[in-house]
């Protein structure tokens, strides 16, 4: 407690000014406005292609994560020390996704290739109505 | 960074903390670390579990309705954009909470800390009423009535993993408004007061933005990709 008072009154913490909080509200409004705009321009025309949209849906969403940890969680105005402790190991996600993402689409490509009657069930298109399970599907 | 700290501060030699910043918060920090790999480790293993799967349901196909809205009426996204839009909201009411806790101004705290709340409770009833919607279609745990894009019969994987991760986060939803209630509660005792700072709030803060942070992967992973 005598080191929670001593630090909290030797706080100097630059004022937390409410200009910099709007600003980070609009950046955030507009990057979630650009993604549903982006998002109905693609259901209406088909353009652009499904694979360079999702690559700027991450790019945004990384923008958008980095503004919310930066401004609203006050990070980008912390000392470098606590920066560091907090993004070195948020990196090991870098790894996580690549590693994981890969793994699925080779099993997927594995169990093309390798299990034909897997391959064959899931090219079936369901008729109208719905039909009983498909034998192996996951419940 | 703009602190008022001597060039070449050494940090590491002792009688002062590291990180400048208060223990609880800096236990906050880690704490929210491991949540946030909680929370990736949901999502990497629905990507890795969309990526083995051959067929998907395609997002704007499912989530198109809107509250009054006849079901003729297709809105895809749009329901979705305003639970964004209160979260983000919630959020920037919660940093003016920090910031005037930051000038030992009860008031202000009180003021933004109730628009915070009631951002909350919006946000939970929106996934309430989504989930009875979806529910009512046939989605539940185990049932997926979806067809992926291309007609073909989807798996359960579908609605399993948009139940447990959305349940998740909605479950940290609930916990923050139940954080937020007793901050704010406190703070009307006048708690913060007589203990002469607002940390308490900054740490409540802190969470209430990383579930809003949570947020803004849910939303990508799930309504947009």
């Amino acid at each position: 407690m005598e080191n929670t008072q001593t630090l909290a009154s030797h706080h100097h913490e630059p004022e937390f000014s409410t200009k910099p909080i709007w600003r980070t509200f609009w950046i955030l409004l507009g990057i979630t406005m650009v993604e549903l705009l982006l998002a109905t321009i693609h259901l209406k025309t088909g353009f652009p292609p499904k694979y360079v949209l999702n690559g700027i849906y991450l790019i945004l969403t990384c923008a958008k994560a980095f503004y919310i940890i930066a401004e609203f969680m006050h990070l980008r105005h912390e000392i470098k020390n606590l920066i560091m402790t907090i993004a070195i190991p948020a990196l090991l996600f870098v790894w996580f996704i690549i590693a994981f993402l890969w793994d699925g689409n080779s099993y997927k490509n594995l169990r093309n290739e390798y299990d034909p009657h897997h391959l064959e069930q899931s090219t079936i298109k369901v008729a109208p109505q719905p039909e009983a399970k498909k034998p192996g599907s996951v419940e | 960074m703009a602190q008022a700290i001597p060039a070449g501060q050494k940090w590491w030699s002792g009688g002062k903390s590291p990180f400048n910043v208060e223990y609880g918060k800096l236990m906050m920090w880690y704490f929210l670390m491991s949540d946030a790999f909680t929370f990736g480790a949901f999502l990497i293993s629905y990507g890795s579990i969309r990526f083995a799967t051959n067929g998907w349901p395609d997002p704007n196909e499912v989530f198109k309705a809107f509250p009054f809205v006849p079901e003729s009426i297709h809105l895809p996204l749009v329901f979705v954009s305003l639970m964004t839009f209160i979260l983000i909201m919630s959020s920037v009411t919660m940093v003016l909470a920090v910031a005037a806790g930051h000038r030992n101004d009860q008031k202000g705290v009180t003021k933004w800390m109730i628009p915070t709340i009631i951002g909350g409770l919006a946000f939970l009833s929106c996934q309430a009423w989504e989930w009875t919607h979806l529910h009512g279609e046939g989605a539940w745990w185990g049932l997926n009535p979806f067809l992926n894009a291309d007609g073909t019969k989807a798996t359960t994987n579908f609605t399993n993993f948009f139940f447990t991760i959305t349940g998740f986060h909605g479950f940290h939803v609930f916990s923050g408004v139940i954080i937020n209630i007793i901050m704010l509660i406190k703070n009307l005792r006048g708690d913060f007061a007589k203990r002469g700072h607002y940390l308490m709030i900054e740490k409540a803060g802190l969470y209430w933005h990383f579930v809003d942070l949570v947020w803004v992967f849910v939303f990508t992973c799930f309504y947009l990709l």
